[in-house]
């Protein structure tokens, strides 16, 4: 099923992305830093939904590839490459990694793929931990501080920030309007099918895992040069890993605004907790997870509201199709 | 370090391994679910052992029963309750399911436990055999652990739960319409991956120092395992978990124990990739 060709989605991503762009100029340090937390994952997710979206794969590589432009970023600007170019070559190496790891565990399925692609993430954290001499191991690395005011930094992370999430959305908009996207979502139903009626399903795989892979990466490398300081735990986290799934879910996977959707309300919904209930975060986030899973299966975006307003009315309730 | 010393620490960590991954393989085997709860339940059990020796005084090994038992009905209600509901779904939403209720359970244990390293202490001294030494309360935990692999496999093969459990893995339409209750099933193998994790971490405890944060390695050791030994029974995890003990064992002297733990990881994407029903798996239960 195509989806059809309506543009709302690009208004209102255009909308929400200038409010967003405009938070530096209307409100204070806070806010610009949830902002840029919530571009941070919208850009995440939005990858995401490449891969495990429209080509329905298990993938919980995203903290993979978002350590990696992390380190990429950070020691490339160690090395005095301006920082605008070390985010690009981050997002280049790590599109060039995903294409060679993507090669192998794409060939797995189902609950093989998933682990392996959460070995990914263990793999690279222990090799990044373990290769002392150019990562600084479990020391973590310093990261060159960006020039400017406290409040121009953050900014300006903000805005290539979203420019970031800008391109990971029209990858997604492009893939949901063209041929990969088609080939993809045959994948996601039947692979073997897909293979069937003539879609080289290796490389309609490998294009998706490298573009889930690319803005991860940038995003990464953006996020070092933001905050300073990088260590293997926190880059190769696998509550990252976790989270980002959940978000694209949360909104409604496979759809071109419910990463987007999901992650700002997951970040908010974070945030509110960390301020207020901070002993008991995780607990309630693991909560809001299981609810997701229990009562929004299909995601905010595909829920029925018109049946939810009117309460259903004949005593019974619709029954909705999931999956 | 001798050979044999190598050897024998690496089959030593490997009968721990083994006990650690074999609920793991369980579920995965049977219900299809990559259960990521099970790390914190191998925690659970390793500080639920030592705070119940801290205050009782009781020896470990007499308490193991009874945190096996207490985790086997939080198992068995975790699995009824909730995952029960999805079983049959993707795996996607089978592991962030599970993933949610890890992070509740981990969330609670670092609040009522501290995330301290606790470690039962029980002071045996050393046996020294053609030349390995071997601190006793080691080759306590090794044998406890080879117990309770092979109380499962006994388990497995001869009684009328563990038949139907075989039964349900084979093919659950079969089974259902032989009278088996899946679901029912389903928790009673939740309960029991959940036992032998919780014995696990009461043996580990014995051993080694148990911290919250330790719930990813041992759940990141099971993947290992699972994948090297393949699914599909008790076979699979022994021979799994005493591969890897003893790759890490000798890893760790020839290039560093830091090191050590990427070889496992590295083996297991090969392994993933040229041999996904593992070295002693059945094809087709992957």
């Amino acid at each position: 099923m195509m989806a059809k060709k309506s543009p709302w989605p690009l208004i209102v991503m255009a909308l929400w992305v200038a409010a967003l762009a405009l938070t530096p100029v209307a409100l204070g340090n806070y806010e610009v830093r949830i902002a840029i937390s919530i571009a941070m994952f919208t850009a995440l997710a939005l990858s995401w939904n490449i891969i495990g979206g429209f080509t329905g794969y298990p993938s919980f590589a995203t903290a993979a590839f978002y350590g990696i432009g992390c380190y990429v970023g950070a020691l490339a600007q160690r090395a005095g490459v301006p920082a605008a170019l070390a985010w690009l070559a981050a997002a280049a190496f790590v599109g060039g990694v995903s294409f060679l790891l993507g090669s192998i565990v794409l060939r797995l399925k189902g609950h093989y793929f998933a682990i392996g692609s959460i070995a990914l993430v263990d793999i690279s954290r222990l090799v990044v931990s373990s290769w002392g001499g150019v990562t600084g191991g479990g020391n973590g690395l310093n990261v060159p501080l960006l020039e400017g005011r406290p409040p121009e930094v953050s900014a300006l992370v903000l805005h290539v920030m979203l420019v970031i999430v800008v391109a990971a959305f029209l990858a997604n908009l492009l893939t949901d309007r063209s041929r990969l996207g088609f080939g993809l979502r045959c994948i996601e139903q039947n692979e073997d099918a897909a293979d069937m009626v003539g879609i080289d399903t290796t490389r309609y795989k490998i294009a998706a895992f490298v573009l889930s892979a690319i803005f991860p990466g940038a995003v990464g490398a953006v996020y070092a040069s933001w905050v300073g300081y990088i260590d293997p735990t926190d880059s190769f986290d696998i509550l990252t890993t976790v989270k980002v799934p959940v978000m694209a879910m949360l909104g409604g996977a496979g759809t071109l605004l419910g990463p987007v959707v999901g992650a700002v309300s997951f970040v908010l919904l974070e945030e509110l907790f960390w301020a207020n209930f901070l002993e008991w975060n995780r607990a309630i986030m693991g909560a809001i997870v299981v609810a997701l899973i229990f009562f929004l299966p299909g995601g905010i975006l595909k829920l029925d509201w018109r049946a939810i307003l009117r309460r259903a009315p004949r005593g019974k309730p619709a029954e909705r199709k999931t999956g | 370090m001798g050979f044999a010393q190598i050897l024998a620490n690496g089959m030593v960590l490997g009968t721990l391994y083994a006990c650690i991954a074999i609920g793991f393989s369980l579920v995965w085997g049977v219900l299809n679910v990559i259960n990521m709860l099970h790390g914190s339940f191998i925690v659970l059990g390793g500080y639920l052992t030592y705070f119940a020796w801290a205050y009782t005084g009781i020896s470990p090994v007499l308490i193991l029963p009874f945190v096996a038992a207490l985790l086997f009905g939080l198992g068995y209600g975790l699995q009824y309750l909730f995952i029960n509901k999805v079983v049959s779904a993707p795996v996607l939403t089978t592991l962030t399911l599970t993933f949610g209720l890890d992070m509740i359970l981990y969330n609670l244990m670092t609040v009522f436990f501290t995330a301290t390293p606790r470690r039962v202490s029980m002071e045996f001294g050393r046996l020294e055999f053609w030349g390995v030494a071997m601190p006793v309360d080691r080759l306590i935990g090794m044998g406890l652990a080879l117990l309770l692999t092979a109380l499962l496999f006994v388990v497995l093969k001869t009684s009328r739960i563990g038949r139907a459990i075989v039964a349900v893995r084979m093919d659950r339409e079969a089974a259902a319409l032989m009278g088996i209750k899946v679901n029912h099933i389903y928790a009673i193998t939740f309960g029991i991956a959940a036992l032998m994790a919780g014995a696990a971490g009461s043996v580990f405890a014995m051993v080694f120092p148990v911290t919250t944060n330790l719930s990813g390695v041992f759940l990141g050791k099971a993947f290992v395992i699972c994948v090297i030994g393949g699914l599909g029974g008790v076979s699979g995890a022994l021979v799994g978990g005493l591969a890897l003990g003893i790759i890490e064992s000798f890893a760790g002297v020839l290039i560093g124990p830091q090191n050590a733990i990427t070889v496992g990881f590295v083996l297991m994407l090969v392994l993933l990739i040229v041999r996904p029903q593992g070295l002693v798996g059945v094809k087709g239960y992957e």
